[in-house]
């Protein structure tokens, strides 16, 4: 059977698969639809909120990172692994026991005020929406290539089945589709990375794989540092970027992760507090499978990449793949035009080297090399071509594939039930229309995430160039006005609603105005006042990092303007209170 | 039970095992892989240079490791100062 019909089936029968258990899943009553009737075991629930978090970006995306960035990626995997401790020890548990919704419920009682309500709807509309234009777009191409159509077409398939199983189904429906979603994610990213971890080291778990050695004895890392420096690249293992960067940034995923709203919902649905502490427990315990295997994945997808081109050491005259030789694998990515070769000194051989090292350049020039010839390698190909690049059977690749849709789908579909619940329960029932039948709520609810469906959609097909500042913008925001204010509606008593208002919108404003500096206004390109370099970074923060600055901003504004106003009343301050104990809890959920 | 001498208790066992925890969590993240690195990178175990695998795999399982503990501990402390449900 040929690649592109067992993709075809693979992909159809996980499909099939999710829709048969939204259906089966169907929500019945408003609690339901938005948070599975409290009745999800924590580890069920651990499973989903992993299938939840790990989208595109950490499927596709991060192992090409670490591959080209080495030590410098490490952000990514502490970044988005180290906001689950933030969760589970700060927020999770005490947002059970409030026992509501949604996070712009918790935050509206909390700061007894619309407004902050309000504001806390629109960071989290703002921050989710930046973020499903991520997933659909990655929808978009992962259809548009394994089902040969052109990538309209790609999304508008992708669209109707979130469609089906969010709408339809509700979190229940979400929440046991994204059961078997991770299923199918964790196994289609294991499976190669235990090939890849065998061939080279023996050694059948990725994680001790990448520590081990290889046939020669000479350690995997080891190598990869030589392999890399005598082509002139700086070392595997070591840093690159500035220190302050790389800590900010790392702190920034971190506070992000614990403030995006469909993450956080996620605790709302297991039947206690007790459950909230370990569930998060759970979902990085799903998450840590995959982020410990990456880094293998990254680093032996770049070295088999590099051993690829250079076959043998660097100087030898046959040691450059023929152009006219390359694998199958490196002229089907060529026509997607992520992988580009361009001939510069018409030897007919590909070298693949660092042409701005100055020291390398004189040995370049010895060699006869007019500069590097892979002109293009897009970092995201890497997961998708390692399998290939590494010869591993069809299937492999066409299970890789699934896996990668099934991240997009499933995130796709947990950030637009938070839109959808910000929308018809915060905004229509909390605030607009009190009295509103919940029947129509649940409607409301339908007609919001179709909305928000097709909005994502039209924008994933008309992306505006910016899918990468996109997830910074939405970590960015989650971490500069989300997170704060959950973190001090519990910890501290003394902040109140003009406090919490003011911090959410300096917090916001600061870290959105610092990225449209540099990025240009609402991303139209040319509209930046500052070209995106490091040399003009504040300090070398670049506009990714700026949320952990955003955040300490927000703090900042809320504890003095809490200091100069009126105490919150006394009625608030008992509820804080009781937030801090678990005893009481079921009472606090009936709605 | 439940008397606010009580209570008040309890939250300030429950800071300072939070603040236990979030300082592992800090010299694991900030200072082990980020920070003190280098200085970490001299010694190795097996083939990863220390501070590497402490930014690249250890820091991810310390993580799993202080949010068990911290759900246990918290389950003795909700029995101690009888704050727990049922």
């Amino acid at each position: 059977m040929d690649l592109q019909t067992l993709t075809l089936l693979v992909v159809g029968a996980t499909f099939a698969l999710y829709i048969a258990i939204a259906l089966w899943a169907r929500a019945a009553t408003t609690g339901e639809f938005y948070v599975a009737g409290k009745g999800v075991h924590p580890v069920a629930n651990g499973m989903a909120t992993a299938a939840d978090w790990m989208s595109a970006a950490s499927f596709i995306s991060m192992a090409g990172m670490i591959s080209f960035k080495g030590y410098d990626a490490s952000v990514y995997l502490m970044g988005w692994t180290g906001g689950y401790v933030l969760l589970a020890l700060l927020l999770a548990p005490y947002l059970r026991k409030f026992g509501k919704f949604t996070v712009p419920e918790f935050i509206g009682e909390r700061y007894y005020s619309r407004t902050a309500r309000i504001v806390a709807v629109i960071c989290l509309i703002v921050a989710s929406i930046t973020y499903v234009i991520g997933q659909m777009k990655g929808v978009g191409v992962a259809f548009s290539r394994f089902l040969e159509v052109d990538f309209a077409t790609g999304v508008l398939v992708g669209m109707a089945i979130v469609f089906v199983y969010a709408v339809i189904g509700g979190m229940k429906g979400i929440t046991y589709t994204q059961i078997a979603q991770y299923v199918v994610l964790i196994f289609a990213y294991t499976v190669p990375a235990i090939f890849i971890s065998l061939q080279l080291t023996g050694n059948p778990l990725p994680q001790l794989g990448l520590g081990g050695s290889m046939s020669d004895g000479v350690h995997v890392l080891e190598k990869l540092d030589l392999v890399l420096q005598d082509l002139g690249f700086s070392k595997y293992t070591e840093q690159k970027g500035g220190t302050l960067n790389i800590f900010l940034l790392t702190l920034s995923l971190m506070i992000g992760t614990a403030g995006l709203p469909h993450v956080i919902i996620r605790f709302f649905t297991v039947p206690k507090v007790k459950d909230a502490r370990s569930s998060a427990g759970w979902a990085l315990v799903f998450i840590a499978i995959l982020y410990t295997t990456a880094p293998a994945v990254g680093a032996m997808a770049m070295f088999n990449l590099v051993k690829t081109v250079q076959t043998e050491e660097v100087g030898s005259a046959t040691a450059n793949l023929v152009y006219e030789d390359r694998p199958s694998w490196f002229s089907n990515w060529e026509k997607t035009g992520l992988l580009g070769f361009e001939d510069k000194n018409g030897d007919g051989r590909i070298q693949y080297y660092n042409d701005k090292n100055q020291e390398f350049a004189a040995k370049a020039e010895q060699l006869g090399w007019k500069g590097n010839e892979l002109t293009k390698i897009d970092n995201d190909i890497m997961v998708l071509a390692n399998p290939e690049i590494a010869g591993l059977p069809n299937w492999v690749i066409a299970l890789v594939a699934a896996g990668g849709i099934a991240a997009a789908l499933s995130t796709a579909a947990g950030l637009l039930l938070a839109i959808s619940s910000a929308i018809s329960h915060d905004l229509l029932k909390g605030v607009f229309v009190p009295n509103i039948s919940e029947k129509k709520e649940l409607m409301a609810g339908r007609i919001a995430m179709a909305g928000a469906i097709v909005l994502a959609g039209y924008l994933g097909m008309n992306p505006p160039g910016f899918a990468a500042e996109v997830v910074a913008l939405a970590f960015g925001l989650a971490a500069s006005s989300i997170f704060p204010a959950l973190m001090m509606g519990i910890f501290n008593k003394r902040i109140n609603s003009s406090g919490a208002i003011w911090g959410m919108l300096s917090g916001l404003t600061v870290t959105v105005v610092y990225i449209f500096v540099f990025k240009g206004w609402f991303f139209v390109p040319g509209t930046n006042n500052l070209p995106n370099t490091p040399d003009n970074w504040l300090l070398g923060i670049s506009p990714e990092a700026f949320g952990a600055v955003g955040a300490l901003v927000n703090f900042m504004v809320a504890i003095a303007v809490s200091r100069v106003t009126k105490a919150p009343p006394d009625h608030i301050q008992h509820m804080v209170e009781d937030i801090r104990v678990p005893k009481g809890a079921s009472a606090a959920t009936e709605h | 039970m439940s008397t606010p001498e009580n209570l008040a208790a309890y939250w300030k066992e429950n800071l300072r095992l939070l603040a236990i925890c979030l300082g592992i969590w800090f010299v694991v993240s900030y200072l082990f892989s980020i920070l003190l690195v280098d200085v970490l990178n001299q010694i190795h175990i097996g083939g990863y240079p220390l501070g590497f695998w402490f930014a690249q795999q250890g820091s991810i399982y310390v993580y799993l490791v202080l949010i068990f503990y911290y759900a246990k501990k918290m389950d003795t402390l909700d029995r101690k100062y009888d704050v727990h449900e049922d």
